[in-house]
C-alpha cells in the first residue's frame, strides 16, 4: 500500500457515489428503535423503484439526535450538476418507520413523503461542532473505502513519511489535547513519557470500556467511525515505539465489537495495519479484548490485568502503566475519544486544534445528553461551551411541565451542578471547582421531580455493585454509605447520620485504592454541597429508637 | 458526698457480664460504700427508677420489651454504659441476624427441631415478641461509654466504675479494649 | 546497592533503593500496622491500614507498596491516619460476622488485635450480618467465610509459597469470596496439597484447624517465615 493506492481507493469511492444518497443510522440507538428494518426497506424500495442508478443507500453511524431515531438523512444535489460538497441539500427524517422508508424513496419519483421531517437548522444541529464526529453519520463504518474517501489513513501516511516519532509527540503536546477518559492528563506528556521509558516491547491500549450510566460517546464513535480510532492508535504506536495495540471494549457493546473486528480485518487486508505499513519499517497490529461486564475494568490497572487474563482488579500506582504496564512493559493507555482526535490533529495541525476550546481545555468534546431534556443524544461542542447552551439551547430545555434543577456530569465519579451555575463553561477545571468532573462525557439532566438524595443513592448503589472488592473502604464503605443514604431517604435518619455520611465519604475518598472508590463519594458530596436542604428535609428528630418506631418486629410473627 | 445511684440492666445476653460483675468480690464492698444499686437483676426492684446516675446495660436489644425498656432506661439515666460484647456489638445474641428474620429462627427452634408440642410461643403476655433483627444498644439509644469483653473481666469493670465514681470519663485502652 | 535517606515520623532513616516504606520503617523500629501484608508474600494493597502520608503528595500511599525515595518525608501515625484506620477496622467488623467470643482465634487474631491497636471500643456502622457459608469438607482444615476479611493472604501463600494456587477470589464487591479450585468444596480440591500454608497465613479464625476449639487456634506464622527465609535467604535455621 502506497499513498497513490490510498488516493485511488478514495477516488474510486467518490466516483461511485450516486447523485442522491440516503443515509440511514445503524448505530445501536437507532437500530434498537428499528432502523435495521428501515434500512432493508430503503434498499428494497430503491431496487423496486428502479432507482439504483440514481440513489444510493448508505448504512452510516450516529446522526446525533438519538431520541428521534430511527434517523435517516437524504442528500440530494440542488440542481443539475454541482461540484463535490457544494450544492447539496440535506433533509433529515426522524422516527422513521419501514413504511415511511418506502415513501422516502417514492419521493424521488414525485411521490408524497410521509416520514416526519426533522429540522437540521435547529440549534441542536447548528450549535454543534464536528471534529471527533466529523465522519459520524457520513462514512459507512463497515466499509473502509468510505473512511479512506474521507481522507482516512492519510494522517498515518504523513506521519510515517514526514515525522519522526518525537515530532509526532511534539505535535500532540502542542495541540493541548488532554485525555478524554476523565482524568484529563495531557496526552502529549503521556506519550512522551511512554516514548522515553525503556522497554523491549511497548503497547498501545485503547480504553473502550465505557461504563458510566448515561454515557455512550465511545460506543457511538466505535460504531460510527471505527477506523478513526485504529488510525489514531497506529499513529500513537509509531510515536511511542510500539507495534502492538489492544482495544479493550466492553462486552455489552456487541455491535462495536463486530464493527471493530471488521475494521481491523479490512485495514489489515489493505496493509494499513500489519507489517511495513506504507512500505515503512513500522509494524503495527491491533487486537481486541472484550470485557466481561465489570465497570472497574475501565480503571487502567484493572484493564491491563484483564487484558493479561487476570482478575480485573486494580493495583496501586505508582508504578504507572507508562513505566510498568502490560507484561511489565511501558504501555500507553488512552480513551477511544482521545485516539479519535489524533488523525484530525495531525491532518489539520496542532495549532488549529489548539485554537478550539479554552486556555486549558483544548478542542471539542462529545457529550451524551440524557435525562429530563427535550433533545437527548450525542452532542459535540468546543470545550468552554456554557452548560446553559448545551442543556437549554442544544438540548432544548426541559420537556413540558418540568423545571430543570441540575445536570449530573461525570457519572458515578462526578457530581451535580445546580441550574444557578449553568453559566459555568464546560471545561476540566471549572467543573472540578464545582466538585464535579467532566468525566468521559455523560450529562444527565435532572428536573424538580428528581430527589437529589435519591440521585446520590442511585450512583452509590452503582459504585457498590461495581466495586471489585479488593480494598476495604470501597468494598465495605460503599455498602455503609448506601445504607446511610437509604436511611435518610426513608425518613429514618437524624442529623448524626448525615455527619456520619460526610465522615465516611471522606474516608472512602481518601483511602480507596483506585479511582472508582476514590470518586464514589462525589455524587453524594456534591449533592450535599448544593442540595443540602433536600437532605435536611428528610431528617427526623429524636433517638434512633424513636425514629424506628417498632417496624422491626416481623409482620408475620404471631401476636 | 452524695451516694451514686447505680443500676444494671440485663437485656439479650447470657448474664455472664453480671457474673463477672460479681467477680469484683471484695471490691463490691467498697463499691457499696459509694453507691446504691437501685435497679438490677441482682436485687428485687420491678420498675426502673428515675434519676439514676449510671446504668450498666448487659445484652443486646433483641425483643420488644428490651426495645421499650432501654428507652425508659436511657431517659432515666445520666450515664449509660454498654456493658459487655452483646450490648456493644450484638455478639452471640445477634448471630441469628445472619440467618434471616425472627420467624425463620422461631420456626427452626419451635417447629422443625421440636419433638413434641410443635408450636411457636404466641402469648405475648408471657413472652415478648422478638425483633426481626438484634441490635447493639447504641443503634437504639445514645450510649455514653463502651465496656467490651465477653464477659468484661472484673478488673476492666472496676476501671470503668472507679472512673465514674470519681467523676472522670472512663477511658479504656490497650488489651482492655479486647472483644471476646 | 544504592541507599536513600528519608524521614519517617521525623526520624532520619536510611533504606535500600527499591525498598518499600514499610520495610524501611520496620527496620528503623517504626511499626506501621498492616492486615493484608505478610513478609515474603507479594504485597496486595487492599486493606488500606498501612496508608501513610507523604509530604507533597496529595494521595495517601500504602506503605507496603510505595517505594522509598530520596528526601521523602513520611508520616505514619497522624491523627487523620489513626481516624481512617479505625474506620476501616470498623467497616471490616460490620461487613462480616466477627464474633470474637465464640471464635477459634479469640486471643490470637490479627483483626481482633487491630481493633485494639486502633482503639475501637464500638462499631459505629450497621452490622450487615451477611449469610455466609462454612466449608468443612477438608479432612484437616475448615474455612468459615463469616470470619474472612478477604485479605487474600491464603491465595498468595498457596500460590507463591506452595505453588498450588488452590485458592482464588470469586465474585466482586461485598459478594467477594475466596474459593478453592473452581468453587468446589475444599475437600474435593484436586490441587490442594493439604500443606496448611493458607492456615498459617490466615489473620483471623477464618481458616482453622479442625479440632481447635474456641480461643485455641495458634496460626504458626513462624513456619511461614521459616519457609520465606529458606527460599529467599537460604537460611535453614529453625
Amino acid at each position: 500500500m502506497e499513498l497513490t493506492d490510498l488516493l485511488d481507493i478514495a477516488a474510486k469511492e467518490r466516483q461511485a457515489r450516486l447523485p442522491h444518497t440516503i443515509r440511514c443510522c445503524t448505530a445501536a440507538g437507532c437500530l434498537s428503535a428499528g432502523s435495521g428494518a428501515v434500512l432493508d426497506r430503503l434498499r428494497g424500495a430503491v431496487h423496486d423503484e428502479g432507482l439504483t442508478e440514481r440513489v444510493g443507500v448508505a448504512a452510516v453511524g450516529c446522526l446525533r439526535l438519538c431520541c428521534q431515531g430511527p434517523l435517516v438523512r437524504v442528500d440530494s444535489p440542488v440542481a443539475s450538476g454541482g461540484g463535490e460538497g457544494a450544492g447539496i441539500t440535506e433533509e433529515l427524517y426522524q422516527r422513521v418507520t419501514p413504511d415511511d422508508a418506502g415513501s422516502i424513496v417514492a419521493g424521488f419519483k414525485g411521490g408524497t413523503v410521509t416520514a416526519n421531517k426533522g429540522d437540521l437548522k435547529s440549534p441542536f444541529f447548528q450549535l454543534q461542532a464536528s471534529v471527533i464526529l466529523e465522519n459520524s453519520g457520513r462514512v459507512e463504518p463497515e466499509r473502509i473505502e468510505t473512511y479512506i474517501a474521507a481522507e482516512g489513513y492519510q494522517s498515518l501516511h504523513r506521519v510515517l513519511r514526514n515525522f519522526t516519532p518525537a515530532e509526532v509527540v511534539e505535535e500532540m503536546t502542542r495541540s493541548g489535547l488532554r485525555g478524554r477518559g476523565g482524568a484529563a492528563y495531557p496526552t502529549g506528556v503521556k506519550w512522551a513519557t511512554v516514548a522515553k521509558n525503556p522497554g523491549e516491547k511497548k503497547y498501545v491500549v485503547c480504553n473502550a470500556d465505557e461504563g458510566d450510566p448515561g454515557a455512550f460517546m465511545n460506543r457511538s464513535v466505535l460504531e460510527s467511525d471505527p477506523h478513526r480510532v485504529l488510525e489514531g492508535m497506529a499513529i500513537a504506536g509509531y510515536a511511542i515505539g510500539a507495534n502492538q495495540g489492544y482495544i479493550y471494549v466492553r462486552g455489552e457493546y456487541p455491535l462495536a465489537v463486530q464493527r471493530l473486528h471488521t475494521a481491523i480485518a479490512q485495514a489489515g487486508r489493505l496493509g494499513l495495519l500489519g507489517s511495513h505499513i506504507f512500505s515503512s519499517p513500522f509494524d503495527f497490529r491491533i487486537d481486541l479484548r472484550t470485557g466481561a461486564g465489570a465497570f472497574v475494568c475501565g480503571e487502567e490497572t484493572a484493564l491491563m490485568a484483564s487484558i493479561m487474563g487476570q482478575r480485573g482488579t486494580p493495583t496501586p500506582r505508582p508504578p504507572y502503566p507508562a513505566e510498568h504496564g502490560l507484561w511489565g512493559m511501558p504501555t500507553l493507555l488512552n480513551n477511544v475519544e482521545t485516539y479519535a482526535n489524533v488523525p484530525t490533529i495531525l491532518r489539520r495541525g496542532a495549532d488549529w486544534f489548539a485554537s478550539i476550546g479554552t486556555e486549558k481545555s483544548k478542542g471539542t468534546k462529545v457529550f451524551c445528553l440524557t435525562g429530563k431534556v427535550v433533545n437527548t443524544g450525542l452532542v459535540e461542542v468546543p470545550l468552554g461551551t456554557p452548560l446553559r447552551k448545551i442543556v437549554h439551547d442544544i438540548g432544548g430545555g426541559a420537556p413540558e411541565g418540568g423545571t430543570i434543577k441540575a445536570v449530573q456530569t461525570g457519572g458515578p465519579s462526578g457530581g451535580c451542578i445546580p441550574a444557578e451555575l449553568f453559566d459555568t463553561p464546560v471545561e476540566y477545571d471549572s467543573l472540578a471547582k464545582l466538585g464535579s468532573i467532566m468525566g468521559s462525557g455523560g450529562m444527565i439532566v435532572l428536573d424538580d421531580k428528581n430527589n437529589m438524595v435519591d440521585v446520590a443513592r442511585y450512583f452509590m448503589q452503582f459504585c457498590m455493585d461495581e466495586s471489585c472488592g479488593k480494598c476495604v473502604p470501597c468494598r465495605a464503605g460503599t455498602v455503609q454509605l448506601h445504607r446511610l443514604l437509604t436511611r435518610i431517604l426513608e425518613g429514618r435518619a437524624g442529623a448524626e447520620d448525615v455527619q456520619q455520611l460526610e465522615a465516611l465519604c471522606d474516608v472512602v475518598k481518601h483511602t480507596s485504592l483506585c479511582g472508582l472508590g476514590q470518586a464514589a463519594p462525589n455524587p453524594t458530596l456534591s449533592t450535599l454541597r448544593f442540595f443540602r436542604h433536600e437532605y435536611e428535609a428528610l431528617l427526623k428528630p429524636g433517638s434512633p429508637a424513636q425514629r424506628m418506631g417498632l417496624p422491626l418486629v416481623s409482620a408475620s410473627q404471631p401476636r | 458526698m452524695e451516694r451514686l445511684r447505680l443500676a444494671t440492666l440485663w437485656l439479650g445476653g447470657c448474664s455472664g457480664c453480671h457474673m463477672s460483675f460479681l467477680d469484683l468480690d471484695e471490691w463490691l464492698i467498697e463499691l457499696a460504700q459509694l453507691a446504691d444499686i437501685v435497679y438490677s437483676p441482682l436485687i428485687d426492684v420491678k420498675v426502673f427508677p428515675a434519676n439514676v446516675d449510671v446504668t450498666l446495660v448487659e445484652g443486646a436489644v433483641a425483643n420488644e420489651d428490651h426495645f421499650q425498656l432501654i428507652q425508659v432506661v436511657r431517659a432515666n439515666s445520666r450515664v449509660l454504659v454498654s456493658f459487655g460484647d452483646c450490648a456493644v456489638t450484638g455478639n452471640v445474641t445477634a448471630m441469628r441476624n445472619s440467618l434471616g428474620g425472627a420467624l425463620p429462627i422461631l420456626e427452626r427452634s419451635y417447629l422443625e427441631l421440636a419433638d413434641v408440642h410443635k408450636q411457636i410461643p404466641n402469648d405475648t403476655s408471657v413472652v415478648p415478641r422478638l425483633l426481626d433483627r438484634v441490635l447493639p444498644v447504641h443503634r437504639v439509644v445514645p450510649v455514653d461509654f463502651f465496656l467490651p469483653g465477653c464477659p468484661p473481666p472484673a478488673a476492666r469493670i472496676r476501671t470503668v466504675l472507679e472512673n465514674i465514681v470519681q467523676g472522670k470519663p472512663p477511658h479504656l485502652e490497650g488489651r482492655d479494649l479486647k472483644f471476646g | 546497592m544504592s541507599v536513600v535517606t528519608l524521614t519517617i515520623d521525623g526520624k532520619l532513616v536510611s533504606a535500600r533503593a527499591g525498598d518499600t516504606i514499610l520495610t524501611a520503617a520496620r527496620e528503623a523500629g517504626i511499626d506501621i500496622p498492616t492486615l493484608c501484608y505478610v513478609d515474603g508474600l507479594s504485597a496486595h494493597g487492599g486493606c488500606r491500614i498501612c496508608l501513610v502520608e507523604i509530604a507533597g503528595s496529595p494521595r495517601l500511599q500504602p506503605a507496603c507498596f510505595m517505594k522509598v525515595g530520596e528526601g521523602m518525608e513520611v508520616q505514619t501515625d497522624t491523627e487523620r491516619l489513626r481516624g481512617y484506620r479505625r474506620t476501616i477496622v470498623e467497616l471490616l467488623f460490620a461487613e462480616g460476622n466477627h464474633v470474637c467470643s465464640v471464635c477459634v482465634a479469640n486471643g490470637g487474631c490479627e483483626l481482633q488485635d487491630m481493633a485494639i491497636t486502633v482503639g475501637m471500643d464500638h462499631d459505629r456502622f450497621d452490622y450487615i450480618h451477611p449469610k455466609r457459608e462454612v466449608d468443612l469438607s477438608h479432612e484437616r482444615f475448615g474455612i468459615d467465610h463469616n470470619r474472612c476479611i478477604l485479605c487474600t493472604r491464603c491465595i498468595r501463600a498457596c500460590d507463591e509459597l506452595e505453588g498450588a494456587h488452590t485458592w482464588d477470589m470469586a465474585g466482586r464487591g461485598s459478594h467477594s469470596k475466596v474459593i478453592t479450585d473452581l468453587n468446589e468444596p475444599w475437600g474435593e480440591s484436586q490441587t490442594c496439597t493439604s500443606c496448611g500454608k493458607c492456615f498459617m497465613a490466615c489473620p483471623t479464625g477464618s481458616i482453622f484447624q479442625k479440632g481447635d476449639t474456641v480461643a485455641e487456634t495458634d496460626h504458626p506464622r513462624a513456619k511461614l517465615e521459616f519457609l520465606v527465609n529458606a527460599r529467599e535467604k537460604k537460611q535453614w535455621n529453625v
